[in-house]
């Protein structure tokens, strides 16, 4: 089905390990382009740490990954930088720096990598971003001030600022409400259209898997178990471990 | 015997071994400062907004303690100065202590307490909220923004709040003076300038600024390195002071020794 595509990320085994724990143990994945994969685990099955690896804030035992093309483990500091660019990481808690308000978080990575941008340019890409994630009123306001889904839609924006063309959710609609949830799994599905991104959302939430993603991919003890859309990774799931994390998430 | 030995041993090695390894990780962080520092970019509106936290910020208890001292040094002084009819010496005594010693010692103590901490608490926040993560992956180098920035500031203000320190415990000393002794400002500052030479003022200069560069380096390198969770916060900011004061003092006593060796050679 994929087969015309192209892959903008490709990994092959993967190797993760901290002391004894043994967290990722030869995963492969592909991610095509356009496409949002939603990867899913129980928490502390190493998903957080497959996207971490995949922007380097993490480096791997064994494994290759390419990202459009390039093996990230042989980058110099300059070329990683450069490549991270292209590369959007939305965090859990969305990581706001809570000294700065809304306009300086976005304007923030914005005047560090873009040169030369007159402060109209900032300011109209900034508002810009605020209106797409539908909180243009928080602009002066300080993280604090924040709820937690306004939180994790400017952490969004905020990664969203430097065009990227993959973006990295993690867990982005935990601890929200079920509202919260829906419009966040929106403004994903939205992100992707607008901004023609591709996505790996890293997730526990069915829910969520279920209206952003493409593709799922179900990470169990440290390997990818089933890959494949959602009918067919769950509907028609026989590994009971798999078939529980449907049952739980569904109250069966 | 052998039994206590087999469970002592790899204690033991084991303590050592973190002991070397977080010293050459130490190493390792002050190395790459010197490393960093002289390349851009600068961050000069970070550096600033430090100067204005750490200095400005630190007036208040740096003008009450700094003015106590001076009164308190100067009663504490006189009845033995007095009773060698010494008393005149006064003015003299408290600005060499002050300016050699008191004034470096306890604003670096201070600022080790109130801007260690902060900067050991802050950074170490950010770590656990990964707001240090969030930096790196939008191509923004943390230890530029957040370790080098605080240094420089910790570096560049320390001095600044000694030489305060020491004028503000000088004037709650010729309060003090000025009350019992009947002597007038210009007399008791004019004993106090013939009382100490160029190297005391350079000597307590080059001083604050390694008790600077110590507060700066040491609270960043606790927060940097905290663990993760809100307890990691709490024993950054904790050890971040204990090892700054810790260190200050070892500084103070070496310095001295070559500062003396210069003076008497």
């Amino acid at each position: 089905m994929h087969n015309d595509q192209e892959k903008v990320v490709e990994i092959r085994g993967l190797v993760k390990s901290f002391g004894d724990n043994h967290v990722l143990k030869g995963v492969d994945l592909d991610l095509y382009k356009g496409e949002n994969l939603v990867v899913l685990g129980k928490s502390g099955s190493g998903k957080s740490v497959l996207i971490k690896l995949m922007v380097s804030l993490l480096k791997q035992d064994e494994g290759t990954i390419k990202i459009f093309g390039i093996d990230t483990a042989g980058l110099n500091l300059k070329e990683l930088n450069k490549f991270r660019l292209r590369i959007g990481f939305s965090f859990q808690a969305s990581a706001l720096y809570d000294s700065m308000t809304v306009r300086e978080n976005l304007e923030f990575p914005l005047v560090r990598n873009v040169k030369n941008l007159t402060k109209k340019e900032i300011d109209k890409r900034i508002e810009e971003l605020l209106d797409a994630v539908a909180l243009p009123k928080t602009i002066n306001q300080m993280p604090s001030e924040l709820s937690g889904g306004q939180k994790k839609r400017i952490g969004i924006a905020r990664t969203l600022i430097l065009n990227p063309e993959i973006m990295l959710y993690d867990e982005p609609t935990a601890g929200l409400d079920p509202v919260t949830c829906i419009e966040i799994n929106n403004l994903i599905n939205e992100v992707r259209e607008r901004f023609k991104t591709s996505s790996i959302v890293i997730t526990h939430d069915l829910t969520c898997a279920k209206q952003t993603g493409d593709r799922m991919a179900v990470l169990i003890e440290g390997q990818f178990n089933s890959v494949g859309t959602f009918e067919k990774v769950f509907e028609e799931a026989t590994d009971q471990q798999v078939k529980s994390f449907y049952d739980y998430n569904f109250i069966k | 015997m052998a039994e206590s030995n087999d469970v002592i041993k790899p204690v033991l090695t084991k303590k050592l071994d973190e002991f070397f390894s977080g010293l050459a990780k130490a190493f390792r962080f002050v190395k790459r400062f010197f490393q960093e520092v002289w390349f851009p970019p600068y961050e000069f509106r970070e550096i600033l907004r430090q100067c204005y936290e750490i200095g400005y910020r630190s007036l208040p208890l740096i003008s009450l303690t700094g003015f106590i001292i001076g009164i308190v040094f100067t009663n504490q002084s006189r009845p033995s100065l007095a009773e060698f009819g010494a008393a005149s010496w006064l003015p003299a005594l408290i600005s060499i202590a002050v300016v050699r010693a008191l004034g470096p010692l306890v604003t670096a103590l201070i600022a080790s307490g109130k801007v260690g901490s902060s900067i050991g608490a802050e950074i170490g926040s950010m770590n656990v909220t990964e707001q240090i993560d969030a930096m790196e992956v939008s191509a923004i180098n943390p230890f530029k923004y957040l370790v080098i920035t605080r240094t420089l500031a910790a570096t560049f203000m320390i001095p600044v709040l000694v030489m305060y320190t020491d004028f503000v415990a000088l004037m709650g000393s010729f309060l003090s003076v000025n009350a019992n002794e009947l002597v007038s400002m210009s007399t008791f500052f004019v004993q106090v300038f013939e009382a100490i030479s160029f190297l005391d003022i350079f000597s307590s200069v080059i001083k604050s600024l390694i008790f600077g560069f110590t507060i700066g380096i040491v609270g960043c390198y606790k927060g940097y390195n905290s663990s993760r969770g809100t307890e990691g916060v709490g024993q950054a900011a904790n050890s971040a002071v204990v090892m700054s004061m810790f260190l200050i003092f070892v500084e103070e006593l070496l310095i001295m020794q070559i500062v003396n060796a210069i003076r008497y050679a």
